[in-house]
């Protein structure tokens, strides 16, 4: 699968998207700069986490309005699949691909740390090698994670394009496994497309097995999901 | 004086969570700060971002218009969790 890595001012998880693709069998990822980036021809786009134009204003909302985000619309509607990992969901959020914002952590504190996350949908082209109701690992690393939707949250979890939520270890829903005061313990979000794909923690932090914390490689797991979904 | 399209005004536009959305930097002046030193009439603190505009504008009210206009095309607030107020400054012109 061909897939186009964004770099923006700030963007920083770049090189870790590139190498986590690199372990996904007949897989080649493009690392371009938003200026010179074209989505079309490309199976995946990703925006990488980091902090896209310093956070100013607020976390995402200046790349947001950068000439290719506002091309992923058509890019989506042509069959296209995006990835948006921690900064990238935030940018994904303040263009309207996704609903809702991001608030500052409930601690106000820069938070990060592996977190627990249970499997809310295994149906879609990001979470299909998973399965319903499995707890998976991943590291979070952000300040403004604190996804707030309002009364359309209930919508999201019930109809499941809260695709993952923070949870204790046996996949408990508890405010305690709740890192940043997000809606319904909201991680990962899907559009309703299906192809849009918002996720805070970072997967591509977690696929090598010395690098967490008991050998799970969960994240290459996504990866490993986008190529299985788009066949192969 | 006649009022020209050439006048200055200084326009504030203030970025405020929804009320009734909890504001922890606002409790956290207030309760850590604020209560514990003493001050129990301040009764509640809620944090804000201040964009403030210098803009060019025929009147007041023309340049709240425009300030307004840029802050809803261009997303400068997410209407989901945060509200817009707008003023300009009578004494700023020129």
């Amino acid at each position: 699968m061909r897939v186009l890595v964004v770099k923006f001012p700030g963007t920083n998880c770049d090189y870790d998207v590139i190498e986590a693709l690199r372990k996904v069998p007949a897989t080649y990822p493009e690392l371009m700069w938003y200026r010179d980036a074209e989505p079309r021809g490309y199976d995946v786009v990703v925006l990488p986490g980091g902090f896209s134009y310093a956070d100013r204003l607020r976390a995402g909302a200046i790349a947001a309005k950068s000439p290719l985000v506002e091309r992923l619309q058509d890019y989506v509607e042509g069959g296209g699949l995006v990835l948006g990992i921690c900064n990238g969901f935030q940018i994904l959020v303040e263009a309207g691909l996704l609903p809702g914002s991001f608030l500052v952590n409930d601690s106000l504190r820069f938070i990060c740390k592996w977190v627990n996350l249970r499997v809310e949908n295994a149906l879609t082209p990001f979470t299909c090698l998973f399965s319903e109701g499995q707890v998976i690992k991943m590291p979070i690393a952000h300040k403004e994670g604190h996804f707030y939707a309002g009364e359309l949250s209930t919508d999201l979890v019930r109809s499941k394009r809260a695709v993952l939520r923070y949870s204790t270890r046996n996949g408990s829903i508890t405010n305690i496994a709740n890192p940043n005061g997000s809606d319904y313990s909201i991680a990962a979000l899907i559009d309703t497309t299906g192809r849009v794909l918002g996720i805070m923690p970072h997967p591509e932090r977690a696929v090598d097995p010395l690098l967490s914390q008991d050998g799970s490689v969960d994240g290459l797991l996504l990866f490993l999901s986008i190529k299985a979904w788009l066949g192969g | 004086m006649g009022r020209h399209i050439n006048d200055e005004w200084l326009v504030e536009a203030v970025i405020e969570p929804k009320p009734s959305l909890r504001d922890p930097e606002g409790e956290t002046v207030l309760k850590a700060l604020v209560h514990r030193e003493g001050w129990g009439e301040v009764l509640e603190i809620r944090s804000a971002k201040l964009l403030r505009f210098k803009v060019r504008a025929i009147s007041p009210e023309e340049a709240e218009k425009l300030v307004k206009k840029v802050c809803d095309e261009l997303r400068l607030y997410n209407p989901v969790s945060s509200i817009l107020k707008v003023r300009a400054n009578e004494g700023s012109r020129g």
